[in-house]
């Protein structure tokens, strides 16, 4: 059972858009799926680590933007002194850009922001996705500003015997996009059930024990930085050559806060959490706005987020751990069922 | 030099506006230790419910301003009592995903019952401002410094010099001790939050008619109201006034000689600067706590 389930979930992935006919739903189940990939990466600092990062959003808009600068190619001037010119490169390297800078900027976020915690480390990062909001919307020379950049290419592959082709269509982008989803899962899983992921989870449940049997605190932290920020960076460059325009509201805080319930729902700290709460408010918003103008659905979505915190404060995915752990016990009667976490999966 | 006295002057004004706000969030983070994410929303409420009162009532300007602070307290203890008195104890995350949920619940509930397009709040100054050697000020700019300061003032008195500001000062050095010692601690709580959400309230009453009414408008003072705290220092109010003037000059005086599309960045740059030097915040020895 515990080696046909992933397959299972491979293969609902994957045939998904042979049995989801409509545009309009295939549209829906692509942005849902790099809001996913962003979640996840947000689940990693805040649901292995414990740290809430609310300027998780930045790392995505900057993912975007520099793979969509890479790709369309820049000329700005430096303080006035240094002109810098950049040639377009193909969109797959914007990719790999996009990655790099994310988590180049989720080290240095990381090394200033760890020094403080709680309330103070939430203030820190919602500043920084303030102030990259800022730059973007007041750098015309490299963003163009609130114009936005427009008219993003589409990644190119390039196929022995049939020459460039371009990721243009929906299906064969959702298949993109899930494969990175599919690799981000996998990088993640084996990232928390190694030695670094342990130490992760227990600086969480306990910072200064961690410190005492001998665990760098900061380094695991910074570490879990950079890896969840290049995350968040490569979903936002998915998603620049998607929508192919960005514009500076992409770093509005309400991003990070749609990441954040999506994680919170679902579970956080647990691997399937953040797939579970994307699902769900990825697709409630067809749902909902069939009858609710968009101020109603957001309304919705904060009283969402309020009775989750008060009647299911572990998330979804726990809570049917329990449920199931709960019904195995009583069914086999053995007295010792096996436990249906992640580590029980990995023996 | 007049360029510079005036920023002085508009830098003064704002500020005695961001010092209510950050005295309002210092109250309700020191005492409670609640990431509180609806203090701007309080702050564009009280703007609206000045504006509702005056359209839709008819209620003078004056009045309207006394009724908004008041309804501003009210919604800050219905808040409380409702979202943040059963999850005592609960850690500060899970209080601040309350508190987000509520934001964007209150923000949204705004944008539908008022609209997306900006409101004006009528007041009855004069148009023509006070000249006073090069400077200009409007009226309702004076009256808008007066009345902060007068709030400022008078919250400093309230937890100075009244029982209710001792209980809540021994709440915050020790919540445990001051409940042994007979402090209701459920009551310091909702007054506290609702003291708090009346600063606050007041805050966007007074900016109101200077700048427009918009449901977003909480956003940024949200922000800012943290900066204010973070300058200086958890629930100090003598630092959170301080900070709320530093802010409003920082602020003025980057946007009239730097780059005035920087305006908003300063407080945020400020934030990370005191946080990575001084995280104490610049006006108190006490060790950061969080």
């Amino acid at each position: 059972m515990r080696r046909v389930l992933p397959l299972f979930w491979l293969l609902a992935i994957f045939t998904l858009p042979f049995w989801l006919r409509d545009q309009y739903f295939l549209h829906v189940a692509i942005t849902t799926a790099i809001f996913i990939i962003a979640s996840m990466s947000l689940n990693l600092l805040l649901g292995y680590t414990g740290q809430l990062s609310l300027g998780h959003v930045a790392f995505f808009g900057i993912g975007a933007y520099a793979s969509a600068l890479t790709t369309l190619g820049f000329d700005v001037e430096l303080f006035g002194v240094v002109h810098v010119v950049h040639t377009p490169w193909p969109a797959i390297i914007g990719f790999v850009v996009g990655i790099i800078v994310a988590g180049l900027c989720g080290y240095i976020v990381g090394k200033l922001s760890f020094k403080v915690r709680g309330a103070y480390f939430v203030i820190v990062t919602i500043s920084f996705a303030e102030v990259t909001r800022l730059v973007a919307l007041n750098w015309v020379e490299l963003t163009q500003g609130p114009l936005a950049l427009n008219n993003i290419p589409p990644y190119t592959l390039w196929l022995p015997g049939r020459g460039e082709y371009e990721f243009l269509d929906k299906t064969t982008y959702y298949y993109l996009v899930a494969t990175v989803g599919v690799v981000a899962y996998i990088v993640i899983q084996r990232l928390v059930n190694s030695r670094i992921g342990r130490a992760m989870i227990a600086l969480k449940d306990n910072e200064s024990l961690a410190t005492s049997v001998g665990i760098d605190v900061t380094r695991y932290l910074v570490l879990a930085a950079v890896i969840s920020a290049a995350m968040a960076g490569a979903a936002g460059s998915l998603y620049a050559h998607y929508v192919k325009i960005i514009d500076p509201d992409i770093f509005l805080f309400i991003y990070t806060v749609t990441m954040v319930i999506m994680v919170i729902t679902g579970g956080k700290g647990t691997l399937a959490g953040p797939i579970v709460g994307g699902v769900i408010f990825g697709f409630l918003p067809v749902i909902l706005r069939s009858f609710a103008a968009p101020a109603v659905q957001w309304m919705i979505y904060g009283a969402l987020m309020i009775m989750i915190v008060f009647l299911l404060p572990q998330g979804i995915v726990p809570a049917i751990e329990r449920y199931a752990t709960h019904w195995k016990r009583r069914t086999t009667r053995t007295g010792d069922a096996v436990p249906a976490n992640s580590e029980a999966r990995e023996k | 030099m007049d360029e510079l006295l005036q920023h002085i002057v508009n830098a003064l004004i704002l500020g005695s506006t961001y010092a209510l706000l950050g005295i309002g969030l210092t109250l309700i983070l020191g005492i409670m230790r609640i990431v509180n994410f609806t203090h701007g929303e309080l702050y564009s409420f009280g703007a609206y419910a000045v504006f509702a009162l005056q359209v839709s009532m008819g209620v003078n300007f004056f009045a309207a301003l006394i009724i908004a602070i008041l309804i501003g307290c009210a919604l800050g203890a219905l808040i409380e009592f409702m979202l943040l008195r059963p999850l005592q104890g609960a850690d500060i995350d899970t209080t601040m995903l309350v508190m987000i949920g509520a934001w964007i619940f209150m923000q949204n509930g705004e944008l539908l019952y008022w609209g997306g397009v900006s409101k004006a709040i009528i007041t009855p100054f004069s148009d023509e401002p006070l000249q006073i050697g090069p400077i200009f000020v409007s009226w309702l700019r004076i009256f808008v410094l007066v009345i902060a300061c007068v709030l400022i003032v008078g919250t400093y008195v309230l937890i100075n010099r009244t029982k209710l500001g001792k209980a809540m000062r021994a709440t915050f050095q020790d919540s445990d001790t001051a409940a042994l010692m007979g402090v209701n601690i459920k009551g310091i709580y909702t007054a506290t939050f609702a003291i708090g959400s009346g600063l606050a309230a007041a805050a966007g009453a007074l900016l109101g008619p200077v700048f427009i009414v918009t449901p977003t408008m909480g956003d940024l003072a949200s922000l800012k109201a943290f900066a204010i705290v973070i300058l200086g220092g958890l629930g100090n109010i003598t630092g959170a006034t301080l900070g709320g003037f530093i802010l409003a000059f920082v602020e003025e005086l980057g946007a009239g000689y730097i780059s005035s599309g920087y305006r908003d960045a300063m407080g945020f740059l400020i934030i990370i600067i005191v946080l990575l030097f001084k995280p104490t915040g610049l006006f108190t020895r006490a060790e950061r706590i969080g």
